[in-house]
C-alpha cells in the first residue's frame, strides 16, 4: 500500500485571505503575530538580555543586515560570495569621515550607507552583465583584493586601521539604533520585492531574457537592486565600525561574506525573513560554540553543505508551511 | 634581468594553466564550478606530506597515493553531494564553497602551519639558461605542465571515457540517449579535476611551505584563468595562462611583489569588458555567461 502526504490549506489561512479576516480577532491575530513576532521579540529582547548577550544581540542584527542584503541580490540572481565588500565598504567610509574630518556618527553612516552603496554598485557595474557563477566568483575575488590594495598601499593606516574612532552617545542609542533598521530593512525590501519593481527583479533571476524581451534595461534594474543591497550592507559596516571604534582590514575578512550566506541557507532563501531568522539561530549558535576557536568556521562550512542537501527550503520555509497548512497520509491507488 | 624576467614568467604561466585545468576540466564538463578545488589541491599536499613524514612512505608511493585518494575524495564528493542537487547552480556553489572552506579552515585547527610543512623537490640542482639559473623543479613543473595538457587533450578527443566526457559537454541530454550515463560521466570528471589539482599540488608545492591561506589563492588564480581564457576550452586555458602569468611576472618585478594579486581580476575585469566570452570562447559559451 503506498502512501503520500497530502498538504492542504489551514481553515483559517483561506479566511483571513480577504476583507472577512477583519471579522474576527482569531484572524486578525493569524495574520499580525508572524508580522508582530519579530517586532516585540527584538524589544522584549532589548530589555532582558544581559550587557553581554546585548553586545551578541548587535552583531546578529549586523549579521541579519548582511543576510537580508544577500538574500536581496540572490532573488535579482545575482549570487554573491563577497558580502564582505558591501561592509568593509560601509565601515572604511564612515571610519575615514569620522578619522580625518571627526565627523559624528550621525553624519557618517548615513553618509557611508548612501556613498557605500553607490561605490559598491559602480566597482560590480563592469560584471553586471555576468550571470550566476561567473558574479559569483567575482564578488568572492572582490573583498580579497581590496584587502591586499589597502596592505599594499598602506592607505588608511594600512594593516594597523583606524582606530579611536567616536563611539555612539549610549548603548541604548546603539540597540534601538540596529533594531530599527533591521525592522525597516526587513519590512521594507519584504514590500519591496512583492511590489512591480520585484516583480522585475525576480523575473531577471527566472529568465533574464524574457525580461529583456518585454523591453525592460535588466541591468538598469540590477543597478539598483545592487544599490539597495550594498546600502544595508554598508550600513551594517559603518554601524559597527562606530560600535568597535575601529576599522581595520577585518572588515573585509571571510566571516562577512560566510556567515550571511549560511544564515540565508540555514534559514531559507527568497524570503528576506528567513535568512534573519537564520542569523538568529547561527550567530549565537557561534557564540555558544566560540570556545572551539577556529572549529567554528569548520561548522559553518559543514552546515551550508548539509543544509543544502538536506533542507534546501531552509528552516523558515518549513514554518511558514506548517504555519499555513495541515498534513495528512493519504492511500493512493496503486 | 629581462631575460631572466622571461623565464620565470614561462614557468609562472605554466604553473597557472597547472592549476586551472582540473577546474576547467571539471567546469567544462559537467558544468560544476568546484569552489573546493583550492582547499583540494591543498589537501592533496598535505596528504601527501603526512604519508611521507608521518608514516615513512616512499615519496613516489606517498604522491600516487595522495592523488589517488584526493581524486576518491572528489568522486565521493559529487556522489553524496553534488549530485543531490545537480542543476541549481547556486547550491552547487555554496555546497562545493562550504566543502572547501570546511577542509581548509580544519586543517588550519589542526595546526597544519608551519615551516616545517614542505614538500621535497624531485631532484636537487639546477642549470643555466644563458644568464639565467633555474632549478630543477620548475623545470619538472614546465615537462608535467606540457605534459598534462597533451594528455588531456589526447584523453578528450581519442578515448572512448574521454568522447563520453564531451558527448555530456555538448548536449546531455543526446548523450543520454545515446546510453552515456550522465551521473557517472560527471563523478569521473569532478574526480578527474581533483586528480588535476593534486598532480598540480605535489609538482608546485615544493617551491614553497604548504600554507592554508595558499588554497583560496589557487582558487581564485583558477576562476581568473578560466574566466580569461574561455570554458571548458583547454586552449583557453593555455592562452590565458601565458597571458596572466606574463602579466603577474612583469608586475612583479617592475611594480613589487603586493601588485601581483591584482592581476588576475584586472585580467578579468579587462577581458569582461573586451570580450565577455573569453579568448576562445563561443557562441554557447556566451549563453551561458550573460
Amino acid at each position: 500500500m503506498k502512501r503520500r502526504k497530502e498538504r492542504i490549506d489551514r481553515g483559517i489561512k483561506v479566511r483571513s485571505e480577504d476583507i472577512f479576516a477583519l471579522c474576527s480577532w482569531r484572524e486578525m491575530l493569524y495574520l499580525a503575530s508572524p508580522r508582530l513576532l519579530p517586532i516585540v521579540g527584538l524589544i522584549v529582547l532589548s530589555f532582558v538580555l544581559s550587557i553581554y548577550w546585548q553586545k551578541v544581540l548587535l552583531s546578529v542584527s549586523v549579521f541579519a543586515l548582511l543576510a537580508i542584503s544577500w538574500d536581496i541580490l540572490a532573488q535579482s540572481g545575482m549570487i554573491s560570495l563577497g558580502q564582505a565588500l558591501f561592509f568593509g565598504m560601509g565601515a572604511y567610509l564612515a571610519g575615514i569621515m569620522n578619522h580625518t574630518w571627526g565627523l559624528s556618527p550621525f553624519i557618517t553612516i548615513p553618509i557611508a550607507t548612501i556613498v557605500g552603496g553607490v561605490f559598491c554598485t559602480l566597482l560590480l557595474l563592469p560584471v553586471l552583465r555576468l550571470r550566476g557563477i561567473y558574479f559569483a566568483m567575482v564578488t568572492l575575488i572582490l573583498p580579497l583584493m581590496l584587502v591586499r590594495i589597502v596592505e599594499a598601499t598602506k592607505i588608511f593606516g594600512g594593516t594597523e586601521g583606524l582606530s579611536g574612532l567616536s563611539t555612539l552617545p549610549s548603548k541604548w542609542v546603539e540597540i534601538y539604533m540596529i533594531i530599527f533598521a533591521l525592522l525597516a530593512a526587513l519590512f521594507g525590501s519584504r514590500r519591496l520585492m512583492g511590489s512591480d519593481f520585484g516583480l522585475v527583479l525576480k523575473g531577471i533571476s527566472d529568465n533574464d531574457r524574457s525580461v529583456m524581451n518585454a523591453g525592460i534595461n535588466i541591468y538598469w534594474f540590477k543597478a539598483q537592486a545592487l544599490f539597495i543591497a550594498g546600502s544595508v550592507g554598508a550600513f551594517a559596516g559603518a554601524y559597527m565600525t562606530h560600535v568597535y571604534m575601529f576599522v581595520g582590514m577585518p572588515v573585509f575578512a571571510l566571516d562577512y561574506s560566510i556567515l550571511p550566506i549560511a544564515a540565508a541557507v540555514v534559514g531559507g532563501t527568497g524570503t528576506l525573513a528567513g535568512p534573519m531568522l537564520g542569523a538568529f539561530i547561527l550567530v549565537p549558535l557561534s557564540e555558544i560554540l566560540r570556545g572551539l576557536g577556529g572549529l567554528r568556521i569548520v561548522f559553518y562550512g559543514l552546515f551550508l553543505v548539509v543544509f543544502t542537501v538536506a533542507l534546501p527550503e531552509g528552516i523558515f520555509h518549513y514554518i511558514r508551511r506548517k504555519y499555513h497548512q495541515f498534513e495528512r497520509w493519504v492511500e493512493v491507488e496503486a | 634581468m629581462l631575460l631572466s624576467t622571461l623565464v620565470y614568467g614561462f614557468v609562472n604561466s605554466i604553473i597557472l594553466a597547472l592549476v586551472a585545468l582540473g577546474f576547467n576540466l571539471t567546469f567544462g564538463i559537467s558544468g560544476i564550478a568546484n569552489f573546493a578545488y583550492g582547499a583540494l589541491y591543498i589537501l592533496a599536499g598535505f596528504v601527501a606530506w603526512i604519508l611521507f613524514n608521518s608514516l615513512g612512505l616512499p615519496y613516489m608511493l606517498a604522491v600516487i597515493f595522495s592523488v589517488l585518494l584526493t581524486a576518491i575524495f572528489g568522486a565521493l564528493m559529487y556522489r553524496f553531494v553534488l549530485q543531490r542537487i545537480k542543476g541549481m547552480v547556486l547550491s552547487e556553489v555554496i555546497a562545493t564553497f562550504g566543502i572547501g572552506l570546511a577542509i581548509l579552515e580544519l586543517l588550519k585547527y589542526l595546526g597544519f602551519i608551519g615551516f616545517e610543512y614542505n614538500l621535497p623537490v624531485f631532484v636537487d640542482f639546477s642549470i643555466d639558461i644563458g644568464q639565467v639559473t633555474i632549478d630543477m623543479q620548475r623545470i619538472f613543473i614546465v615537462i608535467i605542465g606540457i605534459g598534462l595538457t597533451g594528455f588531456l587533450w589526447f584523453f578528450t578527443h581519442h578515448t572512448r571515457t574521454g568522447l563520453r566526457f564531451r558527448g555530456i559537454a555538448q548536449d546531455e541530454r543526446t548523450a543520454l540517449s545515446l546510453g552515456i550515463n550522465s551521473d557517472r560521466v560527471a563523478a569521473l570528471s569532478v574526480s578527474f579535476g581533483a586528480a588535476y589539482a593534486a598532480i598540480a599540488a605535489i609538482v608546485i608545492l615544493p617551491l614553497g611551505t604548504i600554507t592554508v591561506e595558499h588554497g583560496y589563492d589557487v582558487l581564485i588564480n583558477a576562476l581568473a584563468v578560466c574566466i580569461v581564457g574561455g570554458l571548458g576550452s583547454t586552449g583557453g586555458v593555455v592562452m590565458a595562462s601565458f597571458l596572466i602569468g606574463y602579466a603577474e611576472t612583469f608586475t612583479a618585478t617592475y611594480l613589487g611583489s603586493h601588485w601581483v594579486m591584482l592581476v588576475p581580476l584586472a585580467a578579468i575585469l579587462g577581458i569582461l569588458i573586451i570580450k565577455p566570452s573569453g579568448i576562445y570562447g563561443k557562441q554557447k559559451e556566451l549563453e551561458e555567461r550573460i
